[in-house]
């Protein structure tokens, strides 16, 4: 699947909820289900510290495309990393830069990636790209 | 008296508004309470009907202005038994308040290897400020600890006073925990040795009585915007000994006497702290929200908000899995909780969804956080506009949220 299509997969199954609520239950189910973080990788320099929660961060690179490991100690946060890294692992370093995460304002959960919230995640989609132009400089 | 809370609810149009398609229920009155109609309009009026740069005018409206911005210098006075209305400067608020005593009181009077005294328990407001004086001028902060419970040690507190101690600066409530400090011990103790003490009175000016000549404290600061007033305007009462000895904080506009070249020679109180041209139309909105506490019976909104709280407490108690962070005896009008083991972002986050403004975090209090061994607490925090009927809908939302974050 491209990263698009991942997208508007994610934007149809929230879109069966109105209610609030609903919309973070499936979050936090999300962020129960994520893969577990190797514990190896939990280390300060994959930490992202927000004033709020915290992210982990770890990206490996496999035959071009890159895998992204991630956690967070809030459950909620957990879940948003888990539908980033839905959306962004497993693709190539281009595929990455090139990507504009509309899903997360299409959900209604705009209010969580704005700069001022403090809570890991802009800095983690930051350093994702990062990750993606480390790769593509190394390679090249 | 009893107070008629739907009334007084009437007076803050931000309160009957929804949130997330919810009625908002406000309890994050510690970090900024809101505002009745008359401060609103009394600042408001500041623009629509007097707006002219005080002091010094010759001109009707400035003259208007000068007039509405000192009388509230004498309310002020009033309110905390000031011996003076020279004896109040205002600030941009407590944060301002504790920079202009730290830089000004320390220029004047501290020197390498002096000492000021703090608490575990004090907001970085009041810590931060003083450590740049121990980089700039070599001075030593000590730090008096909290217990478990979230109470300090008045024994503890003996042996940390010293020869060389200059200053105490204690925190009159806990924002994090609602500690009612033995202020009054600490400033009898203190002055047994003949050093000054400020109090931040940050949390503590609108929810207990605050009489600065009873306390006998030397120096007394607090925020507009945390008893009703608007945001940007603070104060700083100090005994006239000490501001007549401290030099200025800020140079420039109200606070000079003479400028030369030569020599320039300053103000007299309190203008020689008032750099610039301050924020009248904040201070005029203060003393608004002055008259406004005073129009209400004020021991029936300490009693009323002493019982909301308790009631709180209570009720909160019911829910599985809370924890609370502090548990002093004497406390008021804060509660910092865990639930299970749910981190404080998430149980925010879902109160937000449910028409709840409770703050999550540090509360800009670190140094607590790592003596309680925990990253943050969820706080609700009450202000006498709240009602039992919003603490029972927080208690069914908390137990709603328990069971979501499992």
């Amino acid at each position: 699947m491209t990263i698009k299509e991942k997208q508007d997969e994610i934007i149809e199954e929230f879109s069966a909820f109105d209610d609030w609520m609903d919309k973070y239950s499936l979050l936090i189910e999300l962020g129960n289900e994520l893969d577990s973080f190797d514990e190896a990788h939990r280390k300060d320099q994959n930490l992202i510290e927000g004033c709020q929660s915290k992210v982990w961060l770890h990206a490996e690179l496999n035959d071009g495309k890159i895998e992204f490991q991630g956690d967070s100690d809030a459950i909620i946060t957990k879940g948003i990393v888990a539908l980033l890294l839905r959306v962004l692992s497993g693709h190539t370093m281009d595929e990455i830069l090139d990507t504009d995460l509309y899903f997360v304002d299409e959900i209604g959960l705009k209010e969580h990636l704005s700069p001022t919230r403090s809570n890991g995640l802009v800095a983690m989609i930051k350093q994702i790209k990062a990750y993606a132009l480390a790769f593509k400089a190394k390679q090249a | 008296m009893t107070l008629d809370i739907r009334k007084i609810r009437n007076d803050f149009p931000i309160l009957s508004q929804t949130v997330h398609g919810k009625p908002l229920v406000y309890f994050d009155n510690a970090a900024t309470t809101q505002k009745p109609t008359s401060v609103i309009e009394a600042e408001a009026d500041v623009y629509r009907k007097f707006n002219s740069n005080i002091h010094r005018g010759v001109h009707h409206l400035s003259n208007v202005c000068t007039e509405a911005y000192e009388e509230v210098r004498k309310k002020v006075a009033d309110f905390i038994n000031a011996e003076s209305k020279e004896e109040i400067i205002f600030t941009k608020g407590t944060t301002e308040s504790v920079n202009l005593l730290s830089s000004s009181f320390g220029g004047s009077f501290l020197k390498e290897g002096d000492e000021v005294i703090l608490t575990e328990m004090e907001h970085h407001s009041n810590i931060v400020p003083w450590q740049l004086l121990e980089k700039r001028q070599g001075i030593k902060v000590k730090v008096l600890p909290v217990s478990d419970k979230g109470e300090l040690d008045v024994e503890a507190f003996k042996g940390l006073v010293s020869f060389r101690t200059k200053m105490v600066a204690v925190t009159h409530i806990s924002n994090v925990m609602g500690t009612i400090n033995p202020i009054r011990e600490i400033i009898e103790l203190a002055h047994l040795k003949d050093v000054p003490v400020m109090i931040d009175g940050a949390q503590a000016i609108h929810h207990v009585p605050v009489d600065v000549k009873s306390l006998d404290c030397d120096f007394y600061v607090f925020s507009g915007h945390k008893m009703y007033g608007p945001t940007g305007v603070g104060v700083l009462y100090g005994k006239r000994k000490w501001l007549k000895e401290i030099q200025p904080y800020q140079g420039g506009g109200e606070m000079i006497d003479k400028v030369a070249f030569s020599g320039t020679t300053y103000n007299d109180l309190p203008y020689k702290f008032e750099a610039g041209t301050p924020n009248y139309a904040g201070v005029i909105g203060m003393g608004a929200a002055i008259d406004y506490l005073l129009t209400n019976d004020r021991e029936s909104i300490w009693s009323y908000e002493h019982e909301l709280f308790e009631y709180a407490l209570e009720k909160m108690k019911t829910i599985p899995g809370i924890r609370f962070i502090g548990e002093a005896e004497n406390r008021t009008s804060v509660i910092s909780f865990l639930l299970g083991n749910s981190h404080p972002f998430d149980v925010g986050t879902l109160l937000d969804k449910l028409g709840f403004a409770l703050r999550t975090g540090h509360h800009c209090a670190q140094p607590l956080m790592d003596k309680m061994g925990i990253p943050g607490t969820v706080r609700a925090s009450f202000a006498f506009y709240n009602s039992r009927e919003e603490v029972d809908r927080l208690v069914e939302a908390l137990n709603r949220v328990g069971a979501m974050l499992g």
